[in-house]
């Protein structure tokens, strides 16, 4: 008899986890930009962006700890777990880089999660659906965003034609992950509340390669090698030093009431 | 050269509470001050991102973490605003910068001092965003209309910023002893740096009597101090903080809160560049700018092959 028999109810609280971990720790990472930004107009765009990500994360939290009903609250999962229970892809929690990386990844995570999101806007769980429907007006602004600096980058000058290149080549063996899927995919498909990601996996390379055409850029190899294992809580080590600041206080003080 | 009549008029303008807008005429030195001050209050704005931006990364709730996001993003806000009022006056926001990265502009001191605990930046918004509120408050009524306006609208944003801070401060005071000690530590340490954001002493303050004639400024540095100070005691004293002046009485004759010398030489030192962080605050700020040099580059780039592009298809 097994005894890890993957209930519906296990499946929702693993996909919303691994939905608002991305989001967490790219939100952690685009918020580093703050103060920093290439030009003022960046400094507010990438706060915006990540004040979106870390909210977007802090009500898929929320929801998951009532799916899983053991008392705990959002701030749980962000600030209470170790690195091998995150499960977020470990193309969100790779160092910002210049911003002709944070972008490259940025326009991979949110074409990818616009895709994903309009699929998910039809779940049958109202709650959901309706956090869904509410983010993903966010999203499409970050795509917009995100695609537009892809085309400025790429067809701008030969110095940023040279980074933003870079930067796609460095982050296209993490792409593959973002198709990942497992039995809490199929489960969540099955009851009516998952996307599948395979659907529209060739309409995103179309997009994907049409952009970075259109950016006069190159387009990297899709059949090179691709990092796995995210999903099961495989990651680079990075992801040990941004929990490392973003649970230390939270954790030093775990009786005090910060919120 | 600037007729005495002109002058006369102008003056009779300030006079009867008109504004002045970027294409009346106004005298040079007027212009010169307005643009003086208000990008200061800009470049404080931005610089200002830095002491707060430090916690974002390890604020201890999410609900937290959003808040003080919201609030760093809308310091970036305030500099845009600001920015956008002083170009009016025929000076270009890339000059303004390059001016305070590399020149002699200045922003305000209370930037230059570390934010070591969490509870600094909740401090930050009780007293430093509070000073902020009676200066700009004031500002808000300024003779320039565009920096008015651009005052007007911080403000209300500031008061909410303060709300919070105050909010957190009392949350603090009220919670563990680790917390007290926390909020109480910052407090003793940002006291003292807020009520030098206001300014010298009038009688050291050179361009006050010049910019009150011209309601640039409406009240002298010390009588915002001392409202500021008036209205903090008391708030301090609802959360059950201490303010770490001794000399702090309540003066039945003027109906004001004495206070003890405030360390001008501390304040000299700061401004002369000889603070905690002075050198990490411009080294941040310059490497941002530079190293976004690339990036603004590029986007002109491609906006001037858009433009021409679009020429040659009409």
């Amino acid at each position: 008899m097994s005894t890890d028999t993957l209930t519906t109810q296990k499946a929702f609280l693993k996909y919303l986890l691994r939905l608002a971990d991305d989001r967490l720790i790219l939100g952690q990472r685009v918020s580093e930009w703050c103060g920093h930004g290439p030009v003022l107009e960046e400094d507010l765009a990438l706060a915006n962006i990540a004040l979106d990500l870390i909210g977007h994360s802090s009500a898929l939290y929320a929801y998951a700890a009532q799916i899983e009903d053991k008392g705990h609250d959002d701030d749980y999962f962000a600030y209470f777990r170790d690195d091998y229970e995150f499960t977020n892809l470990q193309l969100c929690e790779l160092p910002k880089g210049d911003f002709g990386f944070t972008i490259a990844r940025h326009f991979l995570f949110s074409s990818f999660s616009y895709y994903q999101y309009e699929l998910l806007k039809n779940a049958k769980d109202e709650q959901f659906r309706g956090m869904i429907n509410k983010h993903l007006k966010e999203i499409k602004y970050h795509l917009r965003h995100s695609r537009d600096w892809v085309l400025r980058l790429g067809d701008g000058t030969e110095e940023s034609h040279e980074r933003i290149q870079n930067a796609f080549d460095e982050v296209w063996m993490y792409v593959d992950e973002l198709f990942y899927t497992d039995d809490v995919d199929e489960i969540m498909i099955a009851s009516g509340n998952g996307a599948d990601v395979n659907s529209f996996k060739d309409d995103w390379k179309k997009f994907v390669e049409d952009t970075l055409t259109e950016a006069t850029l190159t387009i990297p190899d899709w059949d090179q090698y691709m990092i796995s294992g995210s999903r099961n809580g495989m990651h680079t080590e990075h992801l040990g030093l941004i929990l490392t600041q973003l649970q230390f206080l939270r954790r030093s003080h775990p009786e005090a009431d910060w919120k | 050269m600037e007729t005495q009549q002109q002058l006369d008029n102008f003056q009779a303008r300030i006079d009867a509470g008109e504004k002045i807008e970027p294409k009346d005429w106004m005298p040079d030195r007027y212009r010169q001050q307005i643009i003086r001050m208000g990008s200061q209050h800009a470049h404080s704005e931005i610089v200002g991102m830095l002491p707060e931006g430090n916690w974002i990364g390890r604020a201890p709730s999410l609900k937290r973490k959003l808040v003080l996001l919201a609030k760093v993003q809308d310091e970036a806000g305030h500099g845009l605003y600001l920015y956008s009022a002083i170009e009016t006056l025929g000076v270009s926001r890339a000059d303004l910068i390059d001016q305070y990265l590399y020149g002699s502009a200045k922003y305000s001191s209370i930037f230059n001092y570390p934010t070591l605990s969490y509870a600094d930046v909740c401090v930050i918004g009780w007293l430093v965003d509070g000073a902020a509120i009676v200066n700009q408050t004031k500002l808000a009524q300024s003779s320039y209309g565009p920096y008015s306006r651009a005052n007007i609208r911080i403000c209300r944003e500031e008061s909410f910023h303060k709300k919070q801070g105050y909010e957190m401060v009392a949350k603090l005071a009220s919670g563990t002893p680790a917390q007290r000690k926390m909020v109480q530590d910052a407090v003793n340490r940002f006291w003292w740096p807020t009520l030098m954001m206001f300014g010298p002493s009038d009688s050291d303050s050179p361009n006050s009597a010049e910019l009150i004639k011209w309601k640039v400024k409406l009240n002298t540095n010390d009588e915002l101090r001392q409202h500021f100070i008036d209205r903090t005691v008391m708030e301090a004293e609802a959360v059950n903080i201490t303010l770490p002046d001794p000399d702090l009485k309540f003066n039945q004759e003027t109906g004001h809160w004495d206070y003890g010398d405030i360390p001008w030489d501390e304040f000299w030192d700061v401004v002369q560049g000889n603070g905690v962080m002075n050198r990490e605050r411009m080294k941040a700020r310059r490497e941002a700018h530079e190293n976004g040099a690339w990036v603004r580059k590029a986007a002109q780039a491609y906006a001037r092959k858009k433009k021409l592009s679009r020429e040659q298809a009409s």
